[in-house]
């Protein structure tokens, strides 16, 4: 029994664990191919990151060290929940240090802190079929993985470089792992796609509502999709962060005021706290 | 620097939840509701909580229908989460609904036909007028019913079509169903797994695409062969046992709808059915089952399958009313991340597109 | 299952929820950084010839869901039975775990799940004589920065060929875990290996 009486460590009962962690074995085994699993209903709503919930339920352990993020900061209220429920059900220390975890949950981000062997970044996935907007229907995507037949998003690219002169897409832009399954990196802005490439951390996807689990070993080859005359690019906003002064992290705009007045600010709370304390010592 | 980033998301939540927790309660000067008035009075909210819950248990539904402050699909959420902690013990027998003890049971195919025709309690031959008696406080109990129906068997409509070769027969499977709550849809998708995810979605939903497949999308022409409502008795074979034992009584619905069949090269034309199952008395989620289960039948039947109660992605994966409700409402999490990336991409495009404007 | 026959059997986890999400972690790590070995801390009671590492394997993975072939003899049977809750299989292509404390049965007989779902495969579980890291094969492929290193003793001699068999399926084929005592790595699909 855990932390909250009445309920089993991490919360999931161990029929469930081992069911998800066979899950998430083979897809480790498997780098980027969707594994169906049973997802359960969580205590939290769908959407809010069950399926990242269940993952790092499976995973996690009383020798972990949990962050938890929603837009790349720890202090959004969805954050504050999943870390709350996690320190209620398993009795885990949590941090907000990018470098002390040994688990970290995500939901839209990967942090600015370059990652580490070791480290589990566990993304909270919406939709982790790449393709359900070019053909929602399950039955046929599945057979285009099988047949590793990507021409229709390679159409949408095309299409979209034709029309603006550049991909359309910012975030959930799709990327090739392996040189084999095409996969959604979830909601995560296109900025932070070069970060899943070669990462030493090992990165774990769960989608609660479409019950799919898929995964990034380390060090394996993430390539954003792209044309050679049209080479993939991140784009953030062309500014400076207000508080640390990063030209380098992913920025969000904040409105200071109703006459246009606008800042930008690091998404990554951590990265941006640790600048500003390092800039105070250093003065 | 004047700005300073937003914080104290955990006193938000908490200040949140205890504001949520006074607005349950209402007036302080009223008593509160008990669980049981809910489960009593409130009864088909408690009937189609259990069913979309997927867990039968009256007191628990009832309980979750007073935290959710009346909203039913956020109490059969409730339910949900909470089934999904219970071991599983057993699995029960199928229910055998031919030897339900009936409180109600109609055909609209036959005027009379063996063991008759059961009004029971319905509002169909109700006037919806507000009954302002009821808005008095010490409202007297009504009498009881003069005569409840005898146990005399009730064959079912289907039956009696069979009997003639009228009716598709239904051959009873081998194979172990698949189990909805332990492994995820997979398409193509067979009826028994179809007729449970039917069975725990939304009313509201099933409602709406039985009522289109009446409107032309899709081939129906649905008479009720028959609608029967009271108590079937579940058992389980312990394994240790070896034999069947009574584990209780549930109350459930059942719904036969009498379709159309053109037949095909092989097969002469018959009627064929839809089917519909649910917790408790339920009556209008069970035809529009039905409804919904012979539109899915379609590719199964050779038929033409366009319409959308047709679809079998369509409907499975859009029935489940918590998984529907999570997605939708996840939206008002924030997304600044996205939207900003969004906002620099369009950004870009613009200067791309008036760039090329001005050349 | 008869009292008599309970009594005689090893007891399994000690702390079963604690010890299977820790041999979990050295599963998935090995999983994940192919070739590199890893410790079961606490490996749990079992009859021989069940190792440290397989027997850990066995209890943290297989359950009533997943048939599993041994050929560890009639104790170790029942005991995965007992302890596991699993189903047994009558031959190795129909089993999800595999537990090969003999010869290995042919990868090629072992379930390699289909094009549409190459998760529907077969997870060998393997005791070798040892496990050095630092010499030997040399491995790469996904989760494996440059070249990782795995010396493996007591492998049939056709090891090799049909290792590179498995891993020319990708994405069907069969994963690997290897163990020696309470030690254990993995070869999934994707690792491809040199002679060292």
């Amino acid at each position: 029994m855990s932390a909250a009486t009445g309920y089993n460590f991490g919360y999931l009962d161990e029929d469930t664990k081992r069911m998800i962690r066979r899950a998430l074995l083979k897809a480790v085994a498997i780098p980027g191919h969707q594994v169906p699993f049973g997802s359960r209903e969580m205590p939290l709503p769908y959407g809010w990151g069950t399926g990242g919930i269940q993952v790092t339920a499976s995973v996690i352990g009383p020798a972990d060290r949990l962050k938890v993020i929603d837009q790349g900061a720890d202090d959004t209220t969805n954050a504050v929940s999943i870390r709350r429920f996690f320190a209620r059900v398993a009795g885990v220390e949590t941090t907000e240090r990018t470098a002390e975890a040994s688990i970290i949950q995500t939901r839209h981000r990967i942090p600015e802190t370059t990652l580490r062997e070791g480290q589990i970044l566990v993304y909270q996935v919406p939709m982790p079929e790449p393709l359900f907007r070019l053909e929602p229907r399950v039955a046929e995507t599945k057979r285009m993985h099988a047949l590793a037949d990507y021409g229709l998003m390679h159409v949408k690219l095309y299409e979209d470089i034709a029309r603006h002169g550049h991909v359309a897409i910012s975030y959930n832009y799709p990327v090739m792992v392996n040189g084999r399954y095409l996969m959604s990196p979830s909601p995560i802005p296109a900025f932070d796609n070069p970060k899943m490439h070669r990462n030493p951390a090992l990165q774990l996807f769960g989608a609660g509502r479409e019950k799919r689990i898929y995964a990034v070993p380390p060090y394996t080859e993430v390539r954003s999709l792209d044309f050679e005359d049209h080479p993939f690019e991140p784009v953030r906003a062309r500014a400076g962060c207000a508080l640390c002064g990063s030209r380098e992290s992913y920025l969000d705009e904040v409105v200071t005021d109703d006459a246009g007045g606008r800042i930008f600010v690091c998404s990554d709370t951590d990265y941006c706290q640790g600048r500003q304390a390092r800039q105070e010592a250093a003065e | 620097m004047a700005y300073v980033a937003v914080k104290g998301g955990e006193r938000a939540i908490e200040a949140a939840h205890a504001w949520l927790a006074r607005e349950r309660r209402g007036d302080p000067g009223l008593p509160a509701l008990t669980v049981g008035q809910i489960e009593q009075q409130l009864g088909l909210a408690v009937d189609r909580v259990m069913a979309e819950g997927a867990c039968h248990d009256r007191g628990l539904a009832a309980l979750a229908i007073k935290q959710a402050r009346g909203d039913l699909i956020e109490a059969a959420f409730l339910l949900r989460a909470y089934r999904t902690t219970l071991p599983r013990f057993a699995a029960s027998l199928p229910l055998d609904t031919g030897a339900m003890r009936i409180r109600r049971r109609i055909s609209a195919t036959y005027k009379d036909l063996p063991g008759g025709q059961v009004l029971g309690p319905t509002f169909d031959y109700t006037h919806r007028l507000l009954d302002f008696a009821l808005a008095a406080e010490d409202e007297a109990p009504p009498p009881p019913p003069e005569a409840s129906a005898e146990a005399e068997r009730m064959p079912r409509v289907t039956g009696i079509l069979a009997q003639e070769g009228l009716m598709q027969g239904e051959v009873a499977g081998e194979a172990e169903p698949p189990d909805l709550t332990r492994e995820p849809l997979a398409f193509p998708a067979e009826r028994p797994l179809r007729l449970q995810s039917l069975a725990r979605g939304d009313e509201g939903f099933l409602l709406a695409l039985g009522y289109s497949t009446q409107r032309g999308y899709g081939n129906a022409h649905p008479f009720v062969g028959e609608i029967r409502m009271g108590e079937v008795t579940v058992e389980i074979v312990p394994p240790e046992l070896g034999f069947a034992i009574e584990i209780g009584e549930i109350t459930v619905t059942e719904c036969q709808m009498v379709n159309q069949f053109a037949g095909s090269k092989t097969e002469p034309p018959q009627f064929t059915r839809g089917y519909g199952l649910t917790f408790g008395h339920a009556e209008r989620k069970a035809m529009a089952m039905a409804l919904v289960d012979r539109a899915l039948r379609a590719r199964e039947l050779g038929e033409e399958a366009t319409a959308p109660a047709e679809s079998e992605e369509f409907v499975l994966y859009h029935c489940d009313n918590v998984e529907a409700t999570g997605f939708v409402e996840h939206l008002k999490l924030p997304h600044y991340v996205d939207f900003q990336s969004e906002l620099e991409k369009i950004r870009q495009l613009r200067a791309t597109a008036l760039r090329e404007a001005a050349e | 299952m008869m009292p008599a026959m309970r009594a005689t059997l090893a007891a399994g986890f000690a702390e079963p929820v604690l010890d299977a999400q820790a041999c979990f972690r050295a599963a998935l790590e090995a999983m994940a950084r192919p070739g590199r070995v890893q410790r079961v801390a606490a490996p749990p009671e079992a009859p021989p010839p069940l190792g440290g590492a397989a027997a850990a394997l066995l209890l943290t993975l297989a359950d009533a869901d997943t048939p599993v072939w041994l050929d560890a003899g009639p104790e170790a049977e029942a005991w995965a039975r007992f302890h596991a809750g699993c189903p047994i299989a009558a031959a190795p292509g129909e089993a999800a775990f595999l537990l090969a404390a003999g010869p290995m049965p042919p990868l090629a007989s072992l379930a390699a799940g289909s094009e549409e779902e190459p998760h529907r495969s077969a997870t060998l579980i393997l005791q070798v004589a040892a496990l050095a890291e630092g010499e030997g094969w040399r491995l790469s492929g996904p989760g494996i920065e440059r070249e990782h290193r795995l010396r493996v003793e007591g492998l049939p001699p056709g090891f090799a060929a049909d290792w590179a068999a498995n891993q020319a399926r990708f994405p069907q084929g069969v994963d690997l875990f290897l163990c020696a005592g309470d030690r254990l790595a993995a070869l999934p699909r994707t690792t491809h290996l040199a002679a060292g």
